[in-house]
């Protein structure tokens, strides 16, 4: 895959070197110019010295074959703006914007942002999680739905049966089971144990109806 | 009718100013409460000092009840934004925003914001006076 990042934040650097770990082709880009001189000594050309805002600049880094552009800059208004181009003007299958402030987070889906990640409602949902009942930890956002992580308690009513027998919400989907060092992929005839993770899709605003299930 | 404007700069103030003689219910939103000298004495209108881009600065201009919004900060990320937020949030038709850059002007147009775009607007002028007709195909006009 051909990954654009814009903001060579600590998310973006980290993420850059990642991605690069795993063979994706990387282009990284930073408006900055004394975080670009530091950080091109160890990343070379994939470091783009540019605004990500700036059609020149996505021009110059050949957006229209990118597969996924990442905006994950300290500002929301400059992460929207370059998802909208990225995906306006140079087609961009999959955008990804990191929103800084929660509240901005359903109007970035409604501009046309695929994926959206906010660490303020991340953090919150995990410290909730260490604080109180096996609660249900959002993790990934894609417009109107939620990749979301619950804990199945010993007492849940969910224990030692199948899941096709759940009686699941319609709008939500099981997908695995993080039991210990193990990811289980879920079926119909897949039973939950006490003390799973259970990784789910479901729509959002739905996610009560399937913790109550679970 | 009501207005809110944006940015209290030399348009912003300008304009808020006309629409408070005409009349208007005016608020002026900007992030330096020092701009709003810029209102002069007779200003009637209010203001509001905040981000224009946070939704509660926005609610607290009055925004909801706004039957026209004019965004004229010097930031044209910040003016996309809030102009789209206005759009989306609040469901306001009447919005014109300005941006500079005659590319994003012409892309953002094109979903439907009405955007002045200062660049063109000059170069327009200029090539007036130097009596010179722009050949088809021209760069920047839109």
């Amino acid at each position: 895959m051909y990954v654009i990042i814009v903001g060579a934040s600590k998310i973006g650097y980290n993420l850059a070197k990642s991605l690069i770990t795993d063979s994706h082709e990387v282009v990284l880009i930073e408006k900055d110019h004394h975080k670009y001189d530091q950080l091109t000594k160890e990343l070379g050309e994939v470091i783009v010295l540019g605004d990500g805002c700036e059609v020149s600049t996505l021009k110059k880094v050949g957006a229209s074959r990118a597969d996924m552009l990442i905006a994950v800059s300290g500002m929301d208004q400059e992460n929207l703006i370059t998802c909208q181009l990225a995906k306006l003007l140079f087609m961009v299958p999959k955008t990804l914007a990191r929103v800084n402030d929660p509240r901005n987070e359903d109007l970035f889906r409604n501009l046309g942002v695929d994926l959206t990640v906010n660490t303020t409602n991340i953090i919150n949902a995990l410290i909730s999680q260490k604080l109180s009942v096996p609660f249900l930890t959002p993790l990934v956002t894609f417009k109107n739905l939620e990749i979301v992580q619950i804990e199945i308690s010993e007492s849940s009513q969910a224990v030692n049966r199948q899941v096709k027998d759940l009686n699941l919400p319609p709008e939500s989907l099981l997908i695995a089971a993080l039991r210990g060092e193990e990811a289980v992929l879920l079926r119909g005839d897949s039973t939950i144990l006490p003390n799973d993770t259970i990784v789910a899709l479901t729509v959002r605003d739905k996610e009560s109806e399937l913790r109550k299930i679970l | 009718m009501k207005a809110t404007i944006l940015g209290c700069g030399r348009v912003g103030s300008m304009i808020a100013v006309l629409l408070d003689q005409e009349k208007f219910e005016v608020t002026v939103i900007d992030s330096n409460f020092n701009a709003f000298g810029n209102l002069g004495d007779n200003f009637n209108g209010s203001q509001v000092t905040g981000n224009i881009t946070d939704e509660e600065v926005l609610r607290s201009a009055g925004v909801e009840t706004a039957d026209l919004v004019v965004v004229l900060t010097s930031d044209d990320i910040a003016n996309l934004m809030a102009a789209q937020m206005v759009r989306q949030k609040f469901n306001k038709e009447k919005i014109l925003v300005r941006v500079r850059d005659p590319i994003k002007a012409g892309a953002f147009q094109e979903m439907g914001l009405k955007t002045i775009c200062p660049t063109n607007v000059e170069f327009d002028l200029i090539l007036k006076e130097l009596k010179v007709k722009p050949k088809k195909g021209k760069v920047g006009s839109g």
